[in-house]
């Protein structure tokens, strides 16, 4: 079989599940460990088809027997100091969340996918973003967090497992890459991080056997003392303080905007239409999309309560990221959302008409 | 050694040559100087310090990364002086494939009791075996859950009276005791299964021989290699360590007979 592989960074057509995994070759990855499920499978699918095709590519592809194993072998892996990632869908990334809370507390770095789909339960196989809250508010145990990535097109597929990685190291931090099946699926033009540009961070903590020169390096989590597991913990709270700083969000045309839409990943695509057909009518419509759901830019959003009349968040899902809209706007601007759940997804028209309700009603209330 | 060198030797005791005597014994430097923590008795502290042994006696300490799992042996870390990663419950396999996939030329083993391995971990302990990962998997078996408290465990004997069968086990209601070792001889992927104990000074070298075994077949990456150490827990089977001996012999040898279960094929 041919090989996809082109050193040069060309445009190519590709899904975005693909796009993902071809930056992941790109990126070295030392080991891919993971197990199949709807929408994220041909990430595995192309690493086990591509890496043998490839000639000095070490990478170690490894399909393993459950979520719970792969999770554990990405420990192990990057406990040994290895550039590992895994990817999954909605449950299956349910079913690693004991695992990603070991990662997270022996801070160990890694890159985690999830391709989220239509929950809760077994659910759907369509996109959705209900895993907003597990991703950016534990899902596991315990008082850590995740870096969390939201990609909106093919391109930020492939861009952010190499961000991911940098962000991952330079913490110790597990990151995780949050898309949706939607995302996965398509396929869009992607211009494909260069080959072998991602310079590794050297890890002397990591188990690659005791040398003489050193104390034997151990990867754990357990603190039996209480003293000791609070200062543990302390440290940590402290280096997600540090993390703040690498907040990201995409602003468009939010400067003269009367009226703010708050969207990441695949809504923020169809906010953009919604921002176009809002301009077309004369409303100013501006939107803030966030590109760190954790950390989350809060102070952006104040900063922008005193501009606009109102803030619509549309989500697909329920109402989560909302809520950290909510926490950043203390209550000085009205905070509304919409969305879809189950694999549905509002059109940019359907957005549209909730501002013009929502601006009625303010109208109509003011008179 | 006579009690007053004891005393006033005590600090350097195993660390130096002391005039007149033959420095015939001394701790290996694979294992720390931090007192076990284990029971009077217990069958752990024996097989950590055999397994020290045997790393330091090949010479491979700086190549060898072990996992340690939740149970009793939590910290085994404590002791091991060689890099060590601590595993959740019942994935030390699998964190084990994690380090011996990216580090193809380390030893890498897992020390698991039979909650962690033949319970919470048997998808990873069949598939981690069925792989053939070059790992070694030294099983405790004490038929307990000592580090809970003394709960039933997958190899708990019928009848056996824990804090969780407080009337004896029923294989009608929990089933009967599972023999994992047997099981994973079924797998093409080991290569060598053997089931030893530890509390006579017979059994102790025959563990040390199977060890060493299990060293020279990971590197010569033959596929999985399990040594099961069928072994007592005196606080959890509410016995003296001497009583632990007795029930060994009587009660679990006979659920669990020692010796090879599968050799490699010529």
């Amino acid at each position: 079989m041919e090989s996809k592989e082109t050193k040069k960074s060309e445009a190519r057509l590709m899904k975005g599940n693909e796009a993902l995994a071809e930056a992941a070759i790109r990126a070295e990855i030392d080991a891919y460990f993971g197990y199949p499920i709807t929408p994220q499978t041909e990430v595995i699918e192309y690493l086990t088809r591509e890496v043998p095709l490839r000639e000095n590519c070490k990478t170690i592809v490894l399909q393993a027997e459950s979520e719970v194993a792969s999770i554990n072998m990405v420990y192990g892996a990057a406990g040994a100091g290895a550039r590992v990632m895994t990817s999954s869908s909605s449950p299956g990334i349910s079913l690693m969340q004991e695992g990603i809370s070991y990662i997270a507390a022996a801070q160990l770095p890694c890159l985690l996918v999830n391709v989220v789909r239509g929950g809760p339960g077994l659910g759907t196989i369509q996109p959705s973003q209900g895993d907003y809250f597990q991703s950016t508010k534990g899902g596991g145990h315990g008082d850590y967090r995740l870096i969390v990535l939201a990609p909106a097109s093919v391109q930020e597929m492939a861009d952010f497992v190499f961000d991911g990685f940098k962000l991952a190291e330079k913490y110790r931090n597990p990151v995780l890459s949050l898309s949706d099946g939607a995302l996965g699926q398509m396929m869009e033009k992607v211009v494909l991080p260069e080959a072998g540009s991602l310079k590794k961070t050297p890890a002397p903590w990591a188990t690659t056997g005791k040398t003489k020169n050193r104390e034997h390096n151990i990867i754990t989590s357990l603190f039996m003392q209480s003293e000791e597991m609070e200062q543990v913990n302390l440290q940590m709270q402290e280096k997600y303080k540090s993390m703040q700083k690498e907040v990201r969000y995409e602003e468009i045309k939010v400067d003269d905007a009367e009226f703010l839409l708050v969207a990441f990943g695949l809504s923020s695509r169809i906010c953009q239409k919604t921002v176009d057909l809002a301009r077309e009518k004369g409303i100013k419509v501006g939107l803030l999309r966030p590109i760190t759901l954790y950390p989350f830019p809060y102070d952006r959003l104040k900063e922008l309560s005193n501009q606009v009349e109102f803030m619509l968040t549309v989500e697909m899902n329920a109402g989560q990221m909302v809520e950290d809209v909510r926490l950043a706007v203390e209550g000085k601007v009205p905070v509304h959302f919409t969305g879809r759940m189950g694999g549905m997804v509002l059109s940019p028209e359907e957005i549209l008409h909730k501002i013009e309700s929502i601006h009625e009603s303010l109208t109509t209330a003011n008179v | 050694m006579n009690e007053k060198l004891y005393l006033e030797d005590e600090e350097n005791l195993g660390t130096k040559e002391l005039e007149g005597y033959e420095n015939v014994y001394c701790r290996p430097d694979t294992l720390t100087d931090v007192p076990f923590h284990y029971c009077p008795g217990c069958g752990h502290s024996v097989v950590h310090k055999v397994l020290m042994e045997v790393i330091d006696e090949l010479g491979i300490q700086e190549e060898t990364i072990g996992v340690a799992p939740v149970g009793c042996s939590v910290f085994a870390y404590n002791y091991m002086n060689v890099d060590m990663q601590e595993a959740a419950h019942g994935r030390a396999t699998a964190v084990a494939t994690g380090i011996r996939r990216v580090l193809p030329d380390k030893y890498v083993f897992s020390y698991q009791g039979d909650g962690d391995l033949a319970a919470i971990g048997t998808a990873e302990t069949i598939h981690t075996v069925n792989r053939g990962e070059n790992i070694l998997m030294v099983f405790i078996n004490n038929g307990i859950y000592g580090m809970t408290g003394g709960q039933m465990a997958p190899t708990s004997l019928i009848g056996q009276v824990t804090s969780t069968t407080p009337y004896g086990r029923e294989a009608a209601n929990v089933g009967n005791p599972i023999k994992i070792a047997d099981l994973l001889c079924l797998l093409p992927g080991a290569y060598y299964v053997t089931r030893q104990a530890v509390y006579n000074s017979n059994g102790v070298r025959k563990l040390k021989k199977a060890l060493v075994k299990a060293f020279e077949y990971q590197k010569q990456k033959k596929g999985t290699c399990f040594i099961e150490v069928v072994s007592n827990c005196p606080s959890g089977w509410k016995m003296t360590p001497v009583e632990t001996i007795k029930y060994l012999e009587e009660q679990m040898i006979p659920m669990y007979p020692l010796g090879d279960l599968k050799v490699p094929q010529n």
